[in-house]
């Protein structure tokens, strides 16, 4: 069952599943409440607690090490609807590395509520990079909410990548709020299309400490009664902190979309910029689009593409 | 052969008129060029034959091949072979090269690396590049042409071609405007470049929304040079300056 299930998520997200069977590529295959397949790799600890609506997770990763194949997480819930509940405890210690490519799959027409709940600690001069590609059914019925405090260390580097590939949004409701200690670097990125009556909100606050730097970057897309609203922030309380925050949105038919970008400096010697763009498609890109044999609708669709890749 | 008559064209564009009573014909398969100041209408002439957005036509009729294209949409107008060069190509972020020629691409993969090479680029270099802020200016100008090569067009305007080009590029441009006729296309090139002027087989003189002048490059060069480098007339020519130059 465990393996069919599997197969079911990988042919979803549309990558072989056949990566699993190589010892060197950590993985953990949770679906609903089950952990379905797991495999650790030297130096990576992965402890699992079935709880009644998900899981319970704590992941740590030793010091110094540096695990060469990214890990893969699957988050599913196949043949099911209701509540997942994932709380993640994540640990990267002192000058390790790891990058973790974590897919959501909830392909089915089952009214789905998956919330993840996670604590991230990265230590000093550690690495930890974290790319979340989400599979969801056609039909508007999946509820996410993805809650993340991540705390940086000195000298650490923290890269987020927010991406729905497939289906419609429903609604998501991402927070994730990040503590950046002296010369630590934060990416926090999201790409998002949304149809139908989807909502899309976004909150993502950076604090930024002396020579630390930040950079949160949102493009979003919806069209027909669509709703997004974004607000990322950045606090730069340390000397030579630097941080850009960015933010386009294309809105097609009667979507609505708002963006707030605060940027807060409590330093004079510290730099942080924003901008944010919120708009129909460009007229220029899509006339030369046009010039070149595409309707306007398939003009915006690649333009849109192109935006959220 | 006409493959396109502009015929009375009259156009306003925020209650300002742009184009005055215009006529002239486009032979087929023919490299002409339309020379002007900044302001003279040139760049508005060829939006109004590419369909772009933004102004409105009040008089007279753009045919090709004898069919009116007044009531076409742009996505019309390129489905007949018509194209248009953007003076300053747009950037897209996030949109591959690859994906941007592949689509109105009627060429293989290799035909399509030649090209790069025939413009002095190497395809492995840009394919997976995003049409963004990272591709200078000229690049991006490049890749445009490449991309209107590899429609395979009937009719191709091109904004001031050589804008943003190094001098080591502009030959390359003229190349490529070369292969288009080579292909069997017509060629509208609008410019107030000698070294683009140059490259074409007849050239219009435009001002103040108005065709001056018209005729071979022999002709018409030393008319431009004499009478509109610098302009006498400060864009603003009576009909006795008109008649000097025409």
């Amino acid at each position: 069952m465990s393996d069919k299930i599997i197969k079911q998520m990988y042919d979803e997200i549309g990558e072989d599943k056949n990566i699993l069977k190589n010892k060197n590529v950590a993985h953990l295959m949770i679906n609903y409440n089950k952990v379905i397949g797991m495999n650790g790799v030297p130096g990576l600890d992965i402890d699992v607690k079935e709880l009644d609506d998900g899981i319970d997770a704590k992941i740590t990763l030793k010091k110094g090490t540096k695990v060469e194949k990214p890990v893969h997480i699957c988050f599913g819930m196949l043949y099911k609807d209701g509540v997942q509940r994932i709380v993640l405890d994540i640990n990267i210690e002192e000058n390790a590395e790891v990058a973790v490519l974590a897919h959501c799959v909830f392909p089915t027409k089952n009214k789905i509520k998956h919330i993840m709940d996670a604590r991230i600690n990265i230590g000093k001069n550690a690495r930890y990079s974290y790319l979340e590609k989400h599979v969801h059914g056609e039909y508007g019925l999946i509820e996410v909410y993805p809650k993340a405090k991540v705390y940086l260390d000195e000298d650490a580097h923290f890269t987020t990548e927010f991406n729905l590939i497939k289906g419609r949004v429903g609604l998501i409701d991402i927070e994730y709020e990040a503590f950046c200690k002296k010369r630590s670097i934060l990416e926090m990125n999201a790409k998002i299309s949304g149809s139908g009556d989807d909502i899309i909100k976004i909150s993502e606050i950076g604090h930024l400490e002396e020579y630390a730097r930040g950079a949160l970057t949102t493009n979003i897309a919806v069209k027909d009664k669509a709703k997004s609203s974004v607000f990322n922030k950045l606090r730069a309380t340390g000397a030579y902190a630097r941080g850009h925050v960015d933010c386009k949105e294309i809105v097609l038919g009667e979507a609505v979309a708002s963006a707030t970008p605060i940027v807060e400096v409590l330093n004079p010697k510290a730099h942080i910029t924003h901008e944010a763009a919120i708009g129909s498609v460009d007229k220029k890109q899509l006339e030369t689009l046009m010039s070149r044999g595409m309707s306007e609708d398939e003009a915006s669709d690649l333009i849109i593409k192109g935006l959220l890749s | 052969m006409n493959i396109l008559s502009v015929e009375n064209l009259s156009l306003i564009m925020d209650e300002k008129r742009i184009l005055d009573n215009i006529s002239l014909d486009i032979w087929d398969n023919h490299i002409h060029a339309i020379v002007g100041h900044n302001g003279a209408g040139k760049s508005t002439l060829a939006s109004a034959i590419m369909g772009l957005s933004g102004y409105e036509i009040i008089e007279g009729d753009i045919l090709f091949f004898g069919e009116s294209l007044k009531n076409l949409s742009i996505y019309e107008r390129s489905k007949k072979g018509i194209t248009l060069g953007w003076q300053e190509p747009a950037r897209y972020e996030g949109l591959k090269v690859r994906d941007f020629i592949k689509t109105p691409s009627k060429l293989n993969n290799e035909e399509i690396n030649d090209l790069f090479r025939m413009m002095g680029m190497n395809p492995a270099e840009y394919l997976d590049r995003s049409i963004d802020k990272t591709l200078s200016g000229g690049e991006r100008k490049k890749i445009e042409l490449i991309s209107i090569l590899a429609m395979k067009p009937k009719l191709v305007l091109l904004d001031e071609p050589d804008s943003g080009i190094d001098i080591a590029s502009i030959e390359k441009i003229f190349e490529a405007v070369k292969q288009l006729k080579e292909n069997g296309a017509t060629v509208i090139l609008i410019t107030h470049s000698k070294a683009v002027l140059k490259q074409a087989d007849h050239i219009f003189i435009m001002c103040c929304g108005k065709i001056l002048a018209k005729g071979e490059p022999e002709k018409i060069i030393p008319v431009w040079e004499k009478s509109c480098t610098p302009c006498n007339h400060k864009n603003n020519p009576n009909e006795n300056e008109l008649g000097e130059i025409k």
